[in-house]
């Protein structure tokens, strides 16, 4: 398995399904696990890293996932392919440019990786489209489980899963959903959205996680407090009373923009349009501000039946475009594909070498032109 | 969105009034909301603050009892002067080890909670005294290599194994 076989296509989580993709782009779950009788990691020598990365290694390679799975030793990898990791949400930035011996399993769909020897020992994590918590809730503890009869975890009864840093003591869990909120950002609501999403103890970061900015108007929510409230506690309250209000109001903004202010949404769909069909430079952050735009017309005319002069142009234009399939499903991962495929790792790897900025920005330019403009 | 009191600067704070059931909004700068002797509640995310807490020189007392300052692992070497500089821990006993000092930041980074509530392993983890023995052991291994002990560290190696199964 080479990762040029997954980089010319978008994952499975990001193909526009699952329930209220329109804006939950991604559900996650992960979990921090370390072996007992081993130091944490900030003690461990290359010797005892290699060790654990054997031993674990072994272990999840022998798990049955229902998919193939794959290796890849971190610390060995190219560059490009560790930013490709990255971009893909396989690994994250501290693993990629971490130190000492590491690795990642990786099942082929996408939906499952496993960072060794990253913050923790194990980090084990599962990604499903849409908002699918539950789903992947399900699914992690049955892979950890799995783990569990191989390896003797490092576990207190006071503090539950001993973690390196005390901010994960207990359960030890994740649970993070990305999502689209571009109305939000143009109804000038989004600061007060993440004010009060930190006010309830939640991080939000952007699209890469820890440092990484809001792009594209995509932002990732995550619980901190992982001690005294337990795994299903959490879940719930994200799937039941945080992730289903945000959506209310990304679509109380979108109403908002389609009632009041249809022209401020026309232009900025028209523009992203204009500029997408006819840029030959544009840069990632470009790309990911303007396509956003797109997605939000798209998703307004599928989800709420939105009709206005610059969302039918648009969606005439992907019905035309360079998608051999034109089903409607499909336009919304055309819109994605693009996302993904542009990103600078991706570009890299699906073109064969490393380019400088100037040719990745005209190499970015030329796709999404050939994809929206039926240019060949 | 302008400050409403200076219209100078970007509104970044944001109160909602309820009073006698009338709702009133208003959207305000942080200098005017600190002229206005509003106190905005902070919002760091819980890894800086627990940097921040670790970093602030005065309050080390309060945050690590200064009984604990001196005293290094058994099992990993670790202090809490490291765990200030990085903040992660050396190994999983030094939640005992420090168990004067950690359960405040504990407390902090986790809304008030100090005991876990949760999944907990189906397979009970070999006992306490066996994962010390292998700390140690590994521990010992590591200074053999070190010193180039060759014969101890093979030695050391089948104890480790033999201690593992």
């Amino acid at each position: 398995m080479k990762l040029t076989d997954i980089s010319s296509d978008i994952n499975e989580w990001f193909d526009g399904s699952g329930p209220l993709a329109d804006i939950v782009i991604s559900s996650r779950i992960r979990l921090a696990r370390n072996l007992a009788g081993h130091k944490f990691l900030s003690r461990c020598s290359t010797a005892e890293k290699s060790d654990i990365l054997k031993k674990l290694r072994d272990v999840l390679m022998s798990l049955d996932l229902g998919d193939k799975i794959f290796y890849i030793s971190v610390d060995k990898a190219p560059v490009l392919s560790k930013h490709f990791l990255v971009e893909r949400h396989l690994i994250s930035r501290h693993h990629a440019f971490g130190k000492g011996p590491r690795g990642v399993v990786i099942a082929q769909r996408e939906f499952f990786t496993a960072m060794i020897n990253e913050e923790d020992h194990l980090r084990i994590q599962v990604l499903k489209g849409g908002l699918q918590l539950s789903q992947c809730a399900r699914q992690i503890n049955h892979i950890d489980d799995m783990i569990e009869q191989k390896v003797d975890y490092a576990f207190s009864p006071r503090y539950g899963y001993l973690t390196a840093c005390p901010t994960n003591l207990g359960t030890a869990i994740r649970v993070s959903v990305m999502l689209h909120l571009p109305a939000l950002k143009m109804t000038g609501q989004i600061e007060k959205f993440l004010n009060a999403t930190r006010d309830m103890g939640l991080a939000v970061r952007g699209l890469f996680g820890e440092g990484s900015e809001a792009a594209g108007d995509f932002y990732q929510i995550s619980n901190q407090v992982t001690l005294g409230i337990s795994e299903s506690d959490i879940i719930s309250q994200f799937e039941n009373v945080i992730i289903p209000e945000i959506v209310e109001y990304e679509n109380a903004a979108r109403n908002q923009l389609l009632s009041k202010e249809g022209d401020v949404l026309d232009d900025k769909i028209s523009r992203a349009m204009a500029l997408l069909r006819n840029a030959h430079l544009i840069s990632s952050q470009e790309a990911l501000f303007l396509l956003s735009h797109l997605r939000l017309g798209l998703n307004m005319h599928e989800h709420m039946g939105a009709s206005t002069p610059a969302i039918d142009t648009l969606c005439r234009l992907i019905q035309q475009g360079g998608d051999a399939d034109k089903s409607q499903g499909l336009s919304i991962a055309t819109i994605n594909r693009l996302f993904m495929l542009t990103l600078p790792a991706h570009l890299q790897l699906n073109y064969g070498k490393p380019l400088d900025p100037t040719h990745r920005d005209a190499l970015r330019a030329k796709i999404i032109r050939s994809a929206l403009n039926q240019e060949k | 969105m302008q400050c409403q009191i200076c219209n100078n600067n970007d509104a970044t704070i944001h109160l909602t009034e309820i009073t006698d059931g009338v709702r009133s909004e208003m959207h305000i700068c942080e200098h005017c909301a600190t002229e206005q002797g509003i106190t905005v509640k902070s919002q760091i995310p819980i890894n800086e603050l627990l940097s921040s807490l670790l970093a602030v020189q005065p309050t080390d007392d309060e945050l690590f009892g200064p009984s604990e300052k001196e005293v290094s692992c058994p099992h990993c070497g670790f202090t809490l002067e490291q765990f200030r500089k990085e903040a992660v821990l050396g190994c999983p006993y030094d939640y005992e080890v420090f168990e004067k000092s950690l359960p405040l930041l504990i407390e902090k980074a986790h809304n008030g909670k100090t005991v876990h509530c949760g999944k907990v392993p189906s397979k009970t983890p070999k006992d306490t005294k066996k994962q010390i023995e292998l700390l140690d052991l590994r521990q010992q291994l590591e200074a053999a290599v070190q010193s180039e002990d060759y014969e101890l560290a093979a030695k050391l190696r089948d104890k480790i194994k033999k201690c593992e199964t």
